[in-house]
This record gives C-alpha cells, sequence and structure tokens, in this order.
C-alpha cells in the first residue's frame, strides 16, 4: 500500500506545467483549495473541475498516477462522507435502523467527498509536474520574508528535501527487512490491529538504526562537498519569472474571479 | 617541501572506547604513524583489509577527521586550521562507499550541482560544470534521471562527476566499489583512471580489491594502522607471502604466476596482467 502514494512523486515529463516556476504552482495549488472550499454550489465546482481537467491534459501526466493517489486515502474519505450524511441534521430521506440520511446529509457529503478529491488531485497535480528540489526552492523563495524573524528558512528547505529523497531509499529499505523477516518466519498480516502494530516494533528498529546511519554518512557527504548553510550558496536553478508564470497568475486570478462570480450568482 | 599535494607526516589517529556509562574503556589507535606523500598526477592506491586504517586515513585528507599526532597537509595547508578547511575540502574532493548515502539531489544534475552551489559559483558556470563533470564520467545522457533509478555503478560515477565539478585538485576514493557488483566495479575504475590519466588529476584509491591497484603508479599496504607495505604496485605484488601474511589476497594472475614460479617454471616477479603472464610464458619456451 505504501508504494501506492503517489504523493511527493514527481512524474517526469515535458510540459508547459513541468516548466512553469514553482511559486506559480504552490500559489496556484493554494488558490485552487480556496476555491474549493468558498461556495457549495454546483456551478463553481463545475468550473472547478473544468480547470482541474484542463491541467490534468496540459500536465502530460497520466491520469491513473493520480487515481492511484486517491486510492491510498479511500478509506478517510469514505469516512468523512459517511459521517456527514448520517450526522447532518434535516430532512430525513432514508432510515435505516438508528441512522438517517437526511437530504442536507447527502448533499453535504457528495460535496464534501467532491472537494477532497479535487484537493487530492489538485495537490498531486503539483507534486507530479514539480521536483523536489523546485518544490523546496519555491517553498524557500515564497517564505524568505521569515527569515527577518529569524526563522531558518534554508535549513528546513534543504531537510525537506532531503527527506523527500530518502523516502523511496527507506521504502525499498523498509521493504528489504519486512522480506528478510518473512524469510525468518515473521508475520505481517494475520492477526488482529494490536498484533499487527506489534509486529511492526521488529521492523522499525533496524529502520531507524539504518536511518540514523545513512543520516551520518549524508552528513558527512555534505561536509566534504563543501555545505555550510545557505549563507554564500549560489543556484544552479534560480528562481526567474517568465512569460509563461506571468500568464499563470493571470489564468489563475480570472479562475479565481469566475469561481467568485458563479458562487454570487447562483 | 609543499611539492606534494598530500603530505602526511607521523600522523597517529586514537578513537577512544566507552563503555554504555561513558568511562573509557581503551584508546584504539586507528592509524598508526603513518607517513605518506602523494605527488601531483598520481595514481595511488591504499589497500587493506577491513579495519586497517584505511578509511580513516582517508578522512584526514579531507579533513574530516583531524590527527591526535602528527600532521596532514593538503595542497600545503594544514588540515588543523580551521580556515583551511574548505580550501582543503575543495581542492580534495572525497567519494564515499555507499552510493546512495552521499546523492544529495533528486535529479543527476542537481546533484552535480551541489557542489559548486556550496562553493558560490555563478549559475551559468555551474552549468558548464555540471556538464563537463557528467561527460568525463560518462554519464551525461542521464543529467535527467532521478538517481533512484540509477544502477549502483552509475550512481558511484555521479557522485565522482559531483566531486569533479568542483574542480579539485586531488580526489580521494574510499572504497568505492565495496557495494558494487563486478560490472559496475569495472565502470568505476575505468571512469577513475580516465579522470587519471585525461584530466591529471590525483587520485588515492582506497580499496581492498586488488585487480583495481594495478594501474596505480603507487601502492601503500595497510595493516592495524601502520603502512606495512609500499611500492609500484609490481614491487608490492612481487612479495605474496608476506601480503598472504597481511591477509590481503594477490590478483590471480599473479598468484599463478607465483605458484607457477614456486614449482620451477622460470617466471619473473610481480606479473600483474594476463597479457604480461602469456608473453612471460611464450619466453619460457
Amino acid at each position: 500500500m505504501i508504494r501506492d502514494i503517489t504523493f511527493g512523486q514527481y512524474y517526469q515529463t515535458d510540459s508547459v506545467l513541468h516548466r512553469l516556476d514553482p511559486r506559480v504552482k504552490l500559489v496556484g495549488t493554494i488558490i485552487y483549495i480556496i476555491s474549493l472550499f468558498l461556495y457549495r454550489e454546483a456551478a463553481p465546482f463545475l468550473l472547478a473541475l473544468i480547470f482541474l481537467a484542463a491541467t490534468i491534459k496540459i500536465s502530460h501526466v497520466p491520469f491513473k498516477y493520480m487515481v492511484r493517489g486517491l486510492k491510498a486515502v479511500v478509506i478517510l474519505l469514505l469516512i468523512t462522507a459517511a459521517f456527514n450524511m448520517f450526522l447532518t441534521q434535516g430532512e430525513p430521506l432514508v432510515t435505516v435502523w438508528k441512522l438517517t440520511i437526511t437530504e442536507e446529509g447527502l448533499v453535504s457529503a457528495i460535496f464534501i467527498a467532491v472537494r477532497l478529491i479535487f484537493l487530492i488531485i489538485g495537490s498531486s497535480l503539483m507534486t507530479l509536474t514539480t521536483t523536489p528540489n523546485q518544490l523546496t526552492d519555491g517553498l524557500e523563495k515564497l517564505l524568505s520574508p521569515l527569515k527577518v524573524i529569524k526563522v531558518p528558512i534554508h535549513e528546513i528547505s534543504m531537510m525537506m528535501s532531503i527527506a523527500l529523497r530518502f523516502i523511496p531509499i527507506l521504502l525499498e529499505e523498509t521493504d528489504k527487512i519486512m522480506k528478510a523477516q518473512m524469510a525468518r518466519g515473521a508475520d505481517f498480516d494475520s492477526g488482529n490491529m494490536i498484533k499487527k502494530i506489534k509486529g511492526m516494533v521488529p521492523l522499525l528498529v533496524p529502520l531507524f538504526v539504518s536511518a540514523f546511519r545513512r543520516a551520518n554518512d549524508l552528513a558527512m557527504a555534505m561536509e566534504a562537498r563543501c555545505y555550510q548553510g545557505g549563507e554564500g550558496r549560489t543556484k544552479m536553478k534560480p528562481l526567474k519569472y517568465h512569460k509563461a508564470d506571468v500568464l499563470a497568475y493571470v489564468i489563475l486570478i480570472a479562475y479565481l474571479a469566475g469561481v467568485i462570480a458563479l458562487g454570487k450568482l447562483f | 617541501m609543499y611539492m606534494n599535494i598530500i603530505d602526511v607526516s607521523k600522523l597517529v589517529f586514537e578513537y577512544i572506547r566507552r563503555d554504555d556509562e561513558g568511562n573509557v574503556e581503551g584508546i584504539t589507535t586507528a592509524v598508526d604513524h603513518v607517513d605518506m606523500e602523494i605527488k601531483q598526477g598520481d595514481f595511488v592506491a591504499v589497500l587493506g583489509h577491513n579495519g586497517s586504517g584505511k578509511s580513516t586515513l582517508a578522512k584526514h585528507l579531507n579533513a574530516i577527521l583531524y590527527p591526535t599526532e602528527g600532521t596532514v597537509w593538503v595542497d600545503g595547508k594544514d588540515t588543523q586550521d580551521e580556515e583551511n578547511l574548505i580550501p582543503i575540502r575543495k581542492s580534495a574532493g572525497m567519494v564515499f562507499q555507499n552510493p546512495d548515502n552521499q546523492i544529495i539531489g533528486q535529479v543527476v544534475e542537481e546533484d552535480v550541482g551541489f557542489g559548486p552551489e556550496n562553493l558560490g559559483v555563478e549559475t551559468k558556470q555551474i552549468w558548464e560544470r555540471v556538464e563537463e563533470s557528467l561527460k568525463a564520467v560518462g554519464m551525461y545522457k542521464y543529467r535527467k534521471k532521478s538517481p533512484n533509478r540509477l544502477s549502483g555503478g552509475q550512481k558511484q560515477r555521479v557522485s565522482i562527476a559531483g566531486v569533479l565539478a568542483m574542480h579539485p585538485k586531488c580526489i580521494i576514493l574510499d572504497e568505492p566499489t565495496a557495494m558494487l557488483d563486478p560490472s559496475g566495479r569495472k565502470e568505476v575504475i575505468r571512469a577513475v583512471r580516465a579522470l587519471n590519466e585525461v584530466e591529471g588529476i590525483t587520485v588515492i584509491l582506497i580499496t581492498h580489491y586488488m585487480e583495481e591497484v594495478i594501474y596505480a603508479d603507487k601502492v601503500y599496504v595497510m595493516d592495524k594502522g601502520r603502512v606495512e607495505m609500499q611500492g609500484t604496485p609490481k614491487q608490492v605484488f612481487s612479495q605474496v607471502e608476506k601480503l598472504k601474511s597481511l591477509r590481503l589476497s594477490v590478483p590471480q594472475v599473479t598468484l599463478l604466476a607465483h605458484e607457477l614460479k614456486k614449482s620451477g617454471v622460470n617466471l619473473p616477479d610481480g606479473i600483474l596482467t594476463t597479457k604480461e603472464l602469456i608473453e612471460e610464458l611464450k619466453k619460457v619456451k
């Protein structure tokens, strides 16, 4: 299951979206998320759907990659929808035993489900089209005003990019340790929840040990390559706005205005 | 006296062993009075089995560890002087054993650019350096790939490119092939030899694979922190019995020649390659 999470995984291809400045994509994602939560009407959601479909189309990322990202949160999605469906007060539609589905509940369940699906696809679209390094670069640049109040932005973004770099490596390692322990009779699949969690302990210990060892090695390798913090560092890929980025900002503002207009109209 | 790129004089390094409560249990001398002189442009190999102190020695050459006693000069600079830290690390690059644990970038080219970025090189020059470094190790066509999708040998070549991009005078490779398969090992060694021969970069190769050192200009053999043997590969490998006593095996061809000689075939000492052995055997008739 862990492998199914496409969140934070870059999909390598070439598209307009890939070439956009990460700051545009970050701001764009935030605007998109805000737009989803502004209104509870069908029309703005239709616009959001069109906008999402269009960006997916120009991203050249296969749709199944985004759906794969959804799979991991399907349970969360169902629980949220169920709670909304059963616990919202209003006109009762169907009553099964003590549970009542109300009309309002059904509507709000659909809205929350659509919102969450759009949100997850929208934000995974950003991570799929932006290398984690660009992403952290973008964040570093966007948040750099915080340096004034002594927030260690460079260090945070460096930590993030290293963490992202090691996710696949640690996943592979987990897999290896799991297989090694399964070969010696460990059982990860059967038993109740508590038993399963207990079974994970012997998996976590060697994983932590090796993660610390890796961290030590990496720190040494970084030092050997003259890393000394953000001071005096230049960028191989400095962030610069191009015409396409400005255009993207214009489109984003137009989109937000469109959503607000539709929300007010209906 | 600063004619050499690396000068090691009476280097001693001690680890303090502690028990669980932090009390000193004893002192392990990892490096014991080592002297070493390495000339610019040389290909030097340091041999030794596990725990011989060769990696500890390597870490001194990059100012990651500091001597307990003695001095290490890299490019004429004392490694113990804090001010020299960055210039030393710039002139003596280091490649480590585990390829996964030394690649920082998510994309090959970004990783190679990491060193120059730290040095504050201008953007345009970083790109030039990345391109030439990747070309030098034959990894240019993989520049947009994720390091996770490369083989071990390729990852190690990326690591070498990452060091190269800092324009070092000298590269120290600490068992770069220990975690690779035979074909990956060959790939890496070929890349390293090319750097030495074409670019004239001093190479210090730390290894326990004998086959990798036969092209070296000079070989140091270490055991228990001391330099036990030194000389050209021919000089070192002609002493098969001594190498065996240091728990090191000689290349198969050398061993075969040695055994043949012992059983009466008239062969010279220190044969290193199959080709050489064939030539010599032809003469024997």
